[in-house]
């Protein structure tokens, strides 16, 4: 398959639904167990850390909805740039599908920090610039769900999301150098690409285990969102009318 | 297990709270994030099917009553 036809194919919305159906057919229950394992290996088989006591295994959630909640806005603003200037419907759809999925991630990230803040700083919330750009975050998605149901027409609400996605960028850098830029009660990052890393093997598996984990889970999601996305925009075709007719039988 | 007993694992010297909720309240948000898709599709299909039945059976059900 050359590249183009690949591409062309990435257009067809019958492909797309079909190709989908058959990788969320294994993606989704191989998703399940990596997060069920992940979740008891986190739990009961992780060491406890030596300072924060087993409050820490909080991060075996909170670090992965965090990382993955800001790696989705890269993709929902790419797909967003996409539709805008070379006008692919399905990066509409894709941009559509990353919202509710972005939402759901840092809101996770911000009720598991909260949680984790309590016994480690004694305070649920602090107005600190990582937190606050990560709340920023959260209502970036929501503004994108929000406006995409404001618009009748939804040419203009695509469009409109595109560039509010697109101008959301702004707070992504500032996410990730705020533990740096400003004084801050949150802990800088104790994975590195460059240089040791500050956490043990034994922890650090796990953590791994579960971002891998929360990349499936936002690929399922995305493709599920973007079915369901599919069908009613399609819901004239005879595809899905073909579908809608199978699926009563 | 890292833990000597259940109630050891439930209490986390006491974090046990903070602990389990988070984990809690991530699986159900998860849950959802998954299941709303599926529901909304699924609702839609349902749908759909309905009316082509309407309007296959339309024509004819309306003679009947004339």
């Amino acid at each position: 398959m050359t590249m183009w036809s690949f591409f062309h194919k990435l257009g067809s919305p019958p492909w797309l639904y079909r190709i989908s159906g058959k990788i969320l057919q294994w993606l989704l229950p191989i998703t399940v167990v990596l997060l069920a394992v992940g979740a008891i290996w986190g739990l009961l088989y992780a060491p406890a850390d030596f300072r924060q006591g087993n409050s820490y295994r909080i991060i075996y959630f909170h670090v992965p909805a965090s990382v993955v909640a800001l790696a989705g806005y890269y993709i929902m603003a790419t797909a967003g740039a996409v539709s805008l200037i070379w006008k692919m419907k399905m990066a509409d759809v894709a941009m559509k599908a990353c919202a509710p999925i972005g939402a759901a991630l840092t809101f996770i990230a911000l009720v598991t920090g909260s949680i984790w803040g309590k016994p480690t700083w004694g305070t649920w919330w602090v107005w600190d610039a990582r937190i606050t750009s990560m709340l920023i975050l959260l209502f970036l998605y929501l503004g994108v769900v929000a406006l995409y149901e404001a618009y009748d027409n939804k040419e203009a609400a695509g469009k409109a999301c595109a560039v509010l996605s697109l101008v959301g960028m702004v707070n992504i850098p500032i996410i990730y150098k705020s533990v740096d830029w400003w004084y801050s009660l949150h802990q800088p990052a104790s994975i590195k690409f460059t240089g040791e890393s500050t956490i043990d093997p034994s922890m650090l598996y796990p953590l791994l285990w579960m971002i891998v984990t929360f990349y499936a889970l936002f690929t399922c999601c995305l493709l599920m969102n973007m079915r369901a996305e599919l069908l009613e925009r399609e819901a004239r075709t005879n595809w899905v009318k073909k579908l809608a007719l199978e699926n009563r039988s | 297990m890292y833990f000597d007993s259940l109630s050891a694992a439930l209490s986390m010297d006491g974090h046990g709270a903070y602990v389990w909720s988070a984990y809690a309240i991530s699986l159900l948000v998860l849950a959802l994030l998954v299941r709303a898709p599926l529901r909304r599709q699924r609702a839609f299909l349902r749908q759909l099917a309905g009316e082509q039945k309407r309007l296959r059976q339309g024509p004819t059900a309306k003679t009947e009553v004339n």
